[in-house]
């Protein structure tokens, strides 16, 4: 080599043309595993707790006892079929950041029914009546959003993020006005001795219609999305809302239609809330998972798979962190800290998959390696 | 009158959090970085200030106000950087989706904001109650003289030095987003990423910066309220939903901070007007609440009825910026 030609290591970042899926489940492997050794870090560090002990206690407050695999099993579903309803307005590009706020409205109808109509109708008929009232108040809750966008283009993210607030303001009212005993403020076990509205005990759990519930909605979702004309329409006012205005789609129409499913849907996880495992409304009855729903939704790319392995993955995380905290006597918000950092590394790693970094080595001194290095101080910037 | 003037002040005290969060934000946004994770930041911020100031005086036995100031501010800074610095190298360098990153990292910060709170007794030993009175009092130290005043005393004077520095934040943030070259190179990268690249603009170093001091900023919203206004205690959740009102202040400000001084006394008012106004029984309080994010949601229609440029939020906001896939 030259001596006054330099070589100088650089790196580029190269979009990948394609990747196999073996491949990118790898790097996601990865990146779930790094994220576990940070998250042992963090509680080692906390609790003074070793290794051995922290993801022993993640296992056995996850999935310890037949009641807390129930819970978890419960969990994953809510946040599953959450982030289902979330997913055809994602898939047509509508931030429904709402989803929150359609939990709220979709429970204080549940609990609503609950209360008034509990004492006077049989179970058989009380459920799906919830079902529907739950329906119809998610689904009122986000049609005031899709109509500003559709009309006015009003930005829907900030507006359904508003939503949110206003619903809450809704329960506390809510609260007050069904609070039991009065002045507790709150609304305590509805109907806590004939059940009436909650979810019956099928098959041996209190929690068999919240899974079927679940299934079925996600399995009819996708069928929609992927079979169905309106499912293809979204797709395309996704893509691009000038060609589907070309191709003859009212894409007014969609952008309604669509976000009526979609918060009809999170207003139902609503009622698999309320009357299917806390049987009270809060304002916390939501508790930031129709925002979890979110990431969950936009890290599964659509995939009905991937969602409900996020949502587990998350989910056992969540709940062996709580397990851990009380076992410590520390607060249950360790589980937001755990799922936080989970989520970094989950959508971190999406990158890797999309795009790899080569180091190469470009000459510096002669013409031809100035230019080199040029472009390549580029693609670091 | 007096109660005119304690709505009034108790409004200003209430506004302080939000205004250092919407000037955060907007100049973040001037970026193009909708920073969702803004809440999340200010429980950090607030939080890591509080811890600060506690062990600095739980390990000595005559804490010096103004040092624990100083620790309680530097904590502050630090931590809510570190917010600011995660989601740049998610959104900036990794390229994610922005609302994805903010949203998770508002689920972390607020996380750690009421787990530490929670836990700061604990971890500590079993302390019991915590407490930074010299510390909190040296935040809440007024004007000497001037607070003494009758009416103006009260009304512009009775209030502690973050106070004034979230006015002095907002104003000079205007200016230099106005007037000098850096906020206008800032308003560039916001506006087209691409055109601010071509006229030679860092854009990627201006994301970054602008993000992590917006986050900086926004993380002050979190120490005062801790420090001041809660005299250095923490309740959890206790900040509630501020953060939020701060991302919907910036859309009422039409990204001028210098609007968000009256937008944040505005939405401090009707915060707390539901104590002022007589007769409401304790259900219907909770509806006069809603207040703010009616009036933000208005405010929302009205600006995209009348689709004004000026009014618009930056044209590139949310979208990340790879030079390469032009």
């Amino acid at each position: 080599m030259n001596q006054n030609v330099q070589t100088k290591r650089v790196i580029h970042l190269v979009k990948r043309g394609s990747i196999s899926r073996g491949k990118a489940w790898c790097i996601r492997l990865i990146a779930i595993l790094l994220s576990l050794v940070v998250c042992g870090i963090v509680i080692n560090r906390i609790t003074g707790e070793n290794p051995v002990g922290v993801y022993g206690g993640i296992l056995s407050g996850a999935v310890g006892t037949k009641r807390r695999i129930w819970v978890t099993v419960r969990e994953t579903m809510t946040l599953l079929i959450i982030a289902v309803g979330l997913t055809p307005a994602f898939k047509m590009r509508f931030w429904n950041l709402g989803a929150e706020g359609q939990i709220l409205i979709g429970g204080a109808a549940t609990a609503a029914v609950m209360i008034y109509l509990g004492p006077l109708l049989m179970d058989w008929l009380l459920i799906p009546i919830i079902i529907v009232a739950s329906l119809i108040a998610g689904m009122l809750w986000g049609l005031l959003p899709a109509i500003f966008k559709a009309r006015l283009n009003t930005n829907e993210s900030l507006f359904t993020l508003m939503m949110n607030y206003v619903a809450m303001q809704i329960v506390t009212f809510c609260v007050v006005l069904w609070e039991s005993p009065k002045g507790s403020n709150s609304v305590g076990i509805i109907n806590q001795t004939d059940r009436a509205g909650w979810f019956p005990n099928l098959l041996g759990s209190d929690y068999t219609l919240n899974v079927v519930l679940t299934v079925i909605v996600t399995i009819l979702i996708f069928v929609y999305m992927r079979q169905s004309k309106q499912g293809y329409e979204l797709s395309v006012v996704g893509a691009s809302q000038d060609t589907a205005r070309y191709a003859g789609i009212n894409v007014r129409r969609v952008i309604v239609r669509t976000m009526m499913i979609s918060s009809a849907i999170c207003g139902l996880a609503g009622a698999i809330i309320v009357a299917g495992s806390s049987h009270t409304i809060s304002t916390t009855t939501a508790g930031g998972r129709g925002f979890t729903a979110i990431i969950v939704a936009w890290l599964s790319q659509f995939n009905p798979i991937a969602m409900v392995m996020a949502a587990a993955f998350l989910v056992f995380m969540q709940q062996g962190s709580i397990q851990i905290a009380s076992q410590y006597g520390l607060n249950n918000n360790a589980s937001d800290i755990i799922t936080g950092i989970l989520l970094f590394f989950l959508i971190g790693c999406e990158f890797f998959v999309r795009y790899k970094l080569e180091v190469s080595t470009v000459q510096i001194g002669d013409s031809v390696g100035k230019s080199v290095e040029g472009s390549g101080k580029e693609a670091q910037a | 009158m007096t109660i005119i003037l304690t709505f009034l002040q108790q409004a200003v005290a209430q506004s302080i959090s939000i205004l250092f969060g919407a000037t955060g934000e907007i100049i973040t946004e001037k970026s193009g970085n909708l920073n969702l994770g803004i809440p999340g930041i200010m429980y950090m911020g607030g939080i890591a200030g509080l811890m600060g100031a506690f062990f600095y005086e739980n390990g000595n036995e005559h804490p010096v106000a103004w040092i624990g100031v100083l620790i309680s501010v530097i904590c502050c800074i630090l931590a809510s950087a570190l917010g600011g610095l995660i989601y740049s190298f998610l959104t900036v360098t990794l390229r994610a989706n922005q609302n994805v990153v903010g949203l998770a990292l508002t689920t972390f910060g607020t996380g750690f904001g009421n787990f530490f709170g929670g836990s700061i007794s604990k971890i500590a030993g079993g302390v019991g109650q915590i407490s930074v009175k010299t510390t909190s009092s040296a935040f809440r130290t007024t004007i000497p003289a001037l607070s003494g005043l009758p009416v103006v005393g009260p009304l512009l004077f009775s209030y502690g030095f973050l106070t004034y520095t979230a006015i002095a934040v907002a104003l000079i943030s205007t200016y230099v987003l106005k007037k000098r070259r850096t906020g206008l190179h800032l308003i560039a990268v916001g506006e087209s990423p691409a055109t601010a690249d071509a006229a030679g603009i860092n854009v990627n170093r201006y994301k970054y910066t602008a993000t992590v001091l917006g986050a900086v900023i926004a993380g002050f919203g979190g120490l005062y309220f801790v420090m001041d206004y809660l005299n250095g205690t923490w309740g959890n959740n206790g900040f509630g939903d501020r953060g939020w009102l701060a991302v919907a202040l910036v859309i009422l400000a039409l990204w001028n901070p210098a609007n968000a001084i009256w937008g944040s006394i505005l939405f401090g008012a009707l915060y707390i007007l539901y104590i002022y106004i007589p007769g409401l029984g304790r259900a219907s309080q909770e509806l006069i609440k809603v207040m703010p994010y009616v009036v933000t949601i208005i405010v929302l229609i009205i600006s995209s009825k009348r689709n004004k440029p000026e009014d618009q939020p930056p044209a590139s906001l949310g979208l990340a910026y790879f030079r390469e896939e032009r």
